[in-house]
């Protein structure tokens, strides 16, 4: 009996679960969260929430999102998910510039680097993109049809990301694919010319980064796997540079190697540019892993690991601005079964990020009292209700976040 | 004894696997995750294994000889057997869905290698979802001809999706194709003859053989004779349809 009701329960997790996202602007005027379908921004000068605007009517987005980021150097956001909606946004004046309908729902987002395209991918493999030609932030354009690109056949495409220079668009499935396609000049034709696939995987493909220098402009791709690895490849020939056991590092592979606890998936990463610091989140890590890449020597080497003490902080996903000198992290999981308040996130930042290695204030972790906020789906709720339930929400939240992924990405069945 | 003849799966006068006991239905479901192994990458894909005579141990695999035809979807085998006798000097490999068809082929390969000394060395099959998984078979630009014979219709509108040669699939095939490299495509239904010829017509990176070059290339007749089930339609006197395109430079 126990048993089964635990079967359902995880059933309704799995269905209803959605972690929660963080994005930084580039010059990190505003930091943007989401937890299910409520997406939040903050003005960091001010240190103020922002009142989106949206023409369409009704909730911003109707079901959980999936993917949020900006682009275009900060003056672009887009946000998309379970809703089968995209919505871009401009970061001027928080207006929805534009909403651009899916087929099916949404696990992915880019935006090209000039922001003249949105790219999204679909549940089914496809992506999809949009070309912004002609939006103005007065006018926004509706209707907007986004056509495929290319397509991973039959496989959830779990990033997306353009390189570097904007030559190439990347992306990664649940097969433990990568794929590198020549971004062409007229996009809206398709991406037909495969450049390489990054194969070496041997799990589904979570994140993806970069890491560029004048040396390489085009940059190397950094990825991250269910399989406990995070992976340097070479993008022009799909080689594999080098690899980075993280389960191993962390600690946190069990003696007995069974497969669950054995490979702590990689849940996200966040790289500065020049790849100096690259962060790692981690599934049953509570805290970040933080790797560094070696760009002339094309190697991946530990920096250290910045434990949170004292709860059950276990990052979702990470987020930096291009200077990075705070690492931003949220851990949260929407419509938590049995939750007191609906939608549950916490974000947290670390600071002394991107110094160099000698002074990395690892442990010197603070919460930034203007940004510690939780974003409530109940606005009625007092926050100090909140605050004494709360560590036990965060642990069933870190708990219902590690089933929600592990059964998320590693379905044995997609219905196409 | 007579007994013992007809319950055997190999036949005791031709040596051959006889394919009544490895009947199966026509049609396999394409979505359902793998349980067969997938090589990680094409380095890993097991040459001794496949071409034992050609690769005796692992250490000989030095990268220079590779697999340049693939049959998807080869069936029983009848293109790639009669292809390896025309290339003896090629590698070539079937690609199977349905678990006992390539149990078949293995059967059939091996029969023929023991039968005729020295010949059907360059041949294998193996049990995969090409639709997923020829990155994982084919380095960029390693086969020099890909066949695709009487490939699945796929009917309903719906589940057109689901078709062998589709726009999004041309382009891995074009990427596992070299430059010059040619595509074959045969099928009976004339209404995905015509899909199959405008997905092509369609994409960048292929362009039609002309007529000319269709009377020069010798496979172009195996594609309707060579194969069980081109004989078949040949038999009742249906139509074949084919589309045959070479693999071209992108032009930006």
């Amino acid at each position: 009996m126990e048993e089964t009701s635990m079967e359902e329960h995880e059933q309704t997790l799995e269905t209803e679960v959605a972690p929660a996202l963080i994005a930084v602007h580039p010059t990190q005027q505003s930091v943007a969260a989401a937890v299910g379908s409520d997406l939040r921004v903050f003005i960091l000068e001010e240190g103020c929430s922002v009142a989106l605007v949206d023409d369409s009517a009704g909730p911003l987005h109707k079901d959980s999102i999936r993917a949020i980021r900006y682009g275009a150097k900060g003056r672009l956001f887009v946000s998309a998910g379970d809703d089968k909606l995209v919505k871009i946004w401009s970061t001027n004046s928080w207006r929805c510039i534009c909403t651009v309908s899916s087929e099916k729902r949404v696990s992915a987002l880019a935006i090209s680097n000039d922001g003249l395209f949105v790219c999204f991918a679909d549940k089914f493999g496809v992506v999809w993109v949009v070309d912004l030609d002609g939006s103005h932030e007065n006018q926004p354009l509706v209707n907007k049809k986004a056509v495929p690109l290319l397509a991973h056949y039959c496989s959830i495409i779990t990033s997306l990301e353009f390189s570097a220079e904007g030559r190439f668009i990347i992306s990664a499935d649940r097969d433990s694919k990568i794929r590198v396609t020549v971004f062409p000049k007229k996009p809206l034709d398709g991406a037909h010319e495969i450049q390489s696939f990054c194969l070496g995987h041997t799990e589904f493909v979570s994140c993806l980064a970069f890491v560029y220098s004048s040396d390489c402009p085009e940059g190397f791709l950094v990825s991250g796997s269910g399989d406990s690895t995070v992976r340097l490849w070479d993008l022009t020939s799909g080689s594999l540079l080098d690899i980075f056991e993280v389960g191993a590092e962390a600690g946190l592979v069990q003696s007995n190697g069974t497969e669950q606890e054995g490979y702590p998936a990689v849940t996200d990463l966040c790289a500065t540019p020049d790849g100096s610091l690259i962060s790692v989140a981690i599934q049953s890590l509570p805290g970040v892993m933080i790797l560094s890449c070696d760009l002339s020597a094309k190697t991946l080497s530990i920096v250290k690991v910045v434990s949170i003490t004292g709860e059950a902080f276990i990052p979702t996903s990470l987020g930096a601005a291009s200077s990075a000198e705070l690492l931003w992290m949220v851990m949260g999981v929407s419509n938590l079964h049995g939750s007191v308040s609906g939608s549950l996130a916490r974000v947290r930042v670390i600071s002394g990020f991107n110094k160099k290695k000698g002074n990395l204030l690892g442990t010197s972790l603070f919460c930034w009292k203007i940004m510690t906020f939780l974003v409530d789906s109940n606005f009625c709720r007092s926050y100090r209700e909140i605050c004494l339930s709360r560590e036990k929400v965060f642990s069933a939240a870190a708990e219902a976040v590690k089933t929600a992924l592990r059964n998320l990405l590693i379905q044995k069945t997609i219905l196409c | 004894m007579l007994e013992q003849e007809s319950n055997s799966t190999i036949s005791k006068t031709t040596r051959l696997p006889r394919k009544r006991f490895y009947r199966a239905r026509a049609h396999s479901n394409p979505l359902s995750d793998s349980h067969f192994p997938v090589p990680i990458s094409p380095n890993q894909v097991d040459y001794p294994l496949h071409y034992p005579q050609l690769f005796p141990s692992s250490d000989q695999v030095d990268g220079s000889k590779k697999i340049q035809f693939a049959d998807i979807g080869c069936g029983f085998g009848g293109l790639l057997i009669s292809l390896s006798t025309l290339f003896p000097e090629t590698l070539m490999i079937g690609m199977e869905l349905r678990d006992k068809v390539t149990e078949y082929v293995k059967e059939r390969i091996l029969a023929l290698r023991i039968a005729i000394p020295g010949q059907y060395q360059n041949v294998s099959v193996v049990r995969t979802n090409s639709m997923k998984y020829i990155p994982n078979y084919f380095e960029k630009g390693q086969l020099s001809k890909m066949f695709f014979l009487f490939p699945d219709p796929h009917f309903k509108e719906k589940n057109h999706r689901r078709r062998v040669i589709s726009p999004h699939l041309l382009d891995e095939y074009a990427y596992a194709l070299g430059v010059g490299g040619i595509i074959y495509t045969i099928t009976d239904v004339e209404e995905l003859g015509e899909w199959m010829k405008s997905c092509l017509d369609g994409h960048p990176m292929f362009e039609a053989l002309t007529h000319e070059e269709l009377e020069a290339d010798p496979v172009v007749k195996l594609l309707s004779s060579a194969t069980e089930e081109g004989q078949k339609v040949a038999r009742n006197g249906g139509q074949t349809f084919q589309a045959v395109y070479r693999r071209i430079a992108r032009c930006l």
